[in-house]
């Protein structure tokens, strides 16, 4: 981001002309600007990957909303991150069928190899790890999503496979999701 | 069987394009309907199709979409119809497969429920998982741009339609029809309460429909071939054909579109490849983690929405999810209880207290802490928070209805968890442990 991408605000909290776009588009949908609360958040989170406070006062000041009220809609939604997270996030299915097929220990195996529990963030900042509702790919339980990718049929190779460039560290609590 | 829903579905699932969804008759139904058929003739079609809705509740689709007002009746402005893909429901896995592989079905069942209640937009509101789906969706619309399918004039025929992908930003609450509105509008998705219905006052106050993929991939087929055809598909009392599923340790999981009516020890044993080696069939949930348990004694009942309910339990999602002798029934049930729990929106107390409660009294039980007294205070909470009219929802009542055939059939279970003061599947459990922790 260069200074001149900026707009400033008299909060002091900027949004960049790219995002400012974007939610403008949004708000040719919509009859009122709240209306497109969870769409600007989703805006600002893909360029900076979570949404501070610093963004949440921006993006509820261009809205013409309280930032507590703007507050209420970001933490309703699993897939908002209020706090940092890291490159990849692990969206990992704990559901029932997952259950029954052995995920609990998939999910150990996933903690001890990257160090982290449920909301925490591996100190590389490479993963976070976060338990999301059944991913609706049941008949190839256990299965969790890596970024944007599906991985199913998880078994201790497969997460021995994929982590293996990752080193167990000391991890970085990032709290509750 | 004829295959209807997923007749462009091969085994390698590759999506079709619009010009393979029309080479198969693609888009006839909706050519048919613009040229030959008015609104009003739609809706009676899909009312004696007796199609019954596919995303839990099985309400009438023909009978819902007669309440959106229509001509001098409506108001002037937009009205609208959404698209539910939210399937977050544990164990459903069925919209995902018929929107990856076959996105134009679902649009043009879009286009014609649009037509047929007069909505000028529409969305498809899916679970933001679901990128796949959400990439072919978003091509397919394109082409449908491209070609007049969509926008101004479709084919000519006077009839106007936008129509959007939108992403949720997850929670399970979103599939709840009027949660889902409330998303749509930019606010905390907690369901609204009814009167008004959607159909007369839905998103931002102008009539709405709602409906499940499913549902609606099966309209352009009913439009096409009709009513009459549509119900020689299933083989009991309901119309069509379903996409069934069974999760859970069989031989062959996955997700087949049957006639309505199969009979689910078909399902189980045909489709599903019967149990996985050394393990026996305890139980199974027909349509998903909030219907009731059934048993091995119900498996030659046939899948139709009035047979699974007098057996005592819902044909939900169709989804069915196996629990089989070597897993815990208590700990299947505080793994559902505890995904409710989590999913609660947190409006009503019931729910947002009722659901955390039980969530720990059956977590006591698991872990060798449970009283006998605990096995009361469960029969109490499926009484008040399963009461439909207790909570502003029903995400409390189907929370609860696992639990309360749990205490019905596995009643031996629970007692021998607060007897024996563990849980008695546990040395499965920690066998299971040491195979995965092997080579750690
Ligand atoms: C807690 C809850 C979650 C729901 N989730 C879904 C869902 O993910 N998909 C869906 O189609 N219907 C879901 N429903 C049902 C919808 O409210 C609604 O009945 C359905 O979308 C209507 O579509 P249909 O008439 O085509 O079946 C849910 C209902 C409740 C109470
Ligand atoms: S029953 Fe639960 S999910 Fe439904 S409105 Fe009440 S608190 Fe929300
Ligand atoms: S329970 Fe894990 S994908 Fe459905």
């Amino acid at each position: 981001m260069n200074d001149a991408q900026m707009i400033q605000t008299d909060l002091g909290t900027v949004l960049t002309r790219e995002e400012i776009c974007q939610i403008d588009a949004e708000l040719s949908h919509v009859p009122y600007k709240a209306g497109a609360a969870i769409d600007a958040l989703k805006i600002v989170q893909a360029q900076r990957g979570w949404i501070s406070d610093e963004s949440l006062r921006a993006i509820a000041k261009h809205l013409e909303m309280s930032a507590e009220e703007l507050d209420g809609v970001a933490t309703f939604y699993n897939l908002i991150y209020r706090r940092p997270v890291g490159e990849k996030v692990i969206l990992f299915c704990d559901s029932v069928s997952c259950w029954i097929c052995g995920c609990d220990g998939i999910k150990a195996k996933i903690s001890a190899k990257l160090g982290i529990d449920y909301g925490e963030t591996t100190a590389d900042n490479q993963y976070t790890l976060l338990p999301v509702p059944c991913l609706g790919a049941c008949d190839r339980a256990p299965v969790m999503m890596v970024a944007d990718d599906l991985i199913t049929h998880l078994d201790e190779d497969k997460i021995d496979q994929l982590f293996s460039d990752v080193k167990a560290k000391d991890s970085v609590s990032v709290g509750e999701q | 069987m004829e295959k209807v829903l997923t007749r462009n579905i091969g085994p390698e699932q590759t999506p079709t394009d619009l010009k393979a969804y029309e080479a198969n008759g693609g888009y006839q139904g909706l050519r048919k309907a613009l040229s030959d058929l008015s609104p009003k003739d739609c809706q009676a079609v899909i009312s004696d199709s007796n199609l019954r809705g596919r995303g839990g509740a099985g309400f009438p689709t023909g009978m819902k979409w007669s309440f959106v007002p229509m001509g001098d009746s409506c108001t002037p402005g937009h009205k609208y119809l959404v698209c539910n893909a939210d399937e977050m429901e544990p164990g459903a896995f069925k919209d995902r497969l018929l929107m990856e592989c076959d996105p134009h079905q679902l649009i043009e069942g879009m286009i014609l429920a649009a037509y047929t209640i007069g909505a000028d937009l529409s969305y498809i509101f899916i679970r933001g998982e679901y990128v796949v789906a959400i990439e072919r969706l978003r091509g397919a619309l394109a082409e449908c741009y491209a070609s007049g399918l969509l926008g101004e004039n479709i084919l000519g025929s006077g009839f106007s339609l936008e129509m959007n992908v939108h992403p949720s930003a997850g929670r399970y609450i979103c599939g709840e029809e009027t949660a889902l509105i409330n998303a749509l509008e930019g606010k905390r998705a907690i369901p609204r309460a009814k009167p008004p219905f959607p159909q007369v006052s839905g998103l931002w106050g102008r009539p709405t429909i709602v409906n499940n993929v499913e549902t609606l991939c099966n309209i352009p087929h009913i439009i096409d071939r009709g009513a009459d055809w549509y119900k020689t598909l299933g083989l009991g009392e309901d119309a069509g054909t379903k996409m069934f599923g069974v999760s859970g340790r069989v031989n062959n999981p996955g997700c087949w579109e049957l006639p309505m009516g199969t009979p689910i020890r078909d399902l189980l044993e045909v489709h599903a490849g019967g149990m996985q080696e050394g393990l026996q069939l305890r139980g199974f949930l027909p349509g998903g983690g909030s219907t009731d348990f059934l048993l091995p004694e119900h498996l030659d009942l046939a899948m139709d929405y009035n047979v699974i309910g007098k057996a005592g339990s819902r044909m939900g999602t169709g989804t069915l999810i196996i629990l089989d002798d070597q897993t815990c029934p208590v700990g299947m049930v505080l793994n559902l209880i505890r995904f409710f729990a989590h999913e609660s929106c947190g409006f009503c107390t019931p729910c947002r207290e009722g659901l955390p409660w039980t969530r720990q009294v059956l977590q006591d039980i698991e872990d060798g802490r449970g009283q006998l007294e605990d096995l009361e205070t469960l029969a109490y909470q499926v009484k008040y928070i399963g009461a439909m009219g207790n909570t502003h929802c029903a995400l409390a009542p189907g929370a609860m209805e696992p639990l309360q055939s749990a205490l019905k059939y596995f009643r031996d279970d629970f007692d021998r968890h607060i007897s024996g003061g563990c849980c008695p599947y546990e040395s499965h459990k920690a066998h299971q442990h040491q195979q995965i922790g092997t080579g750690a």
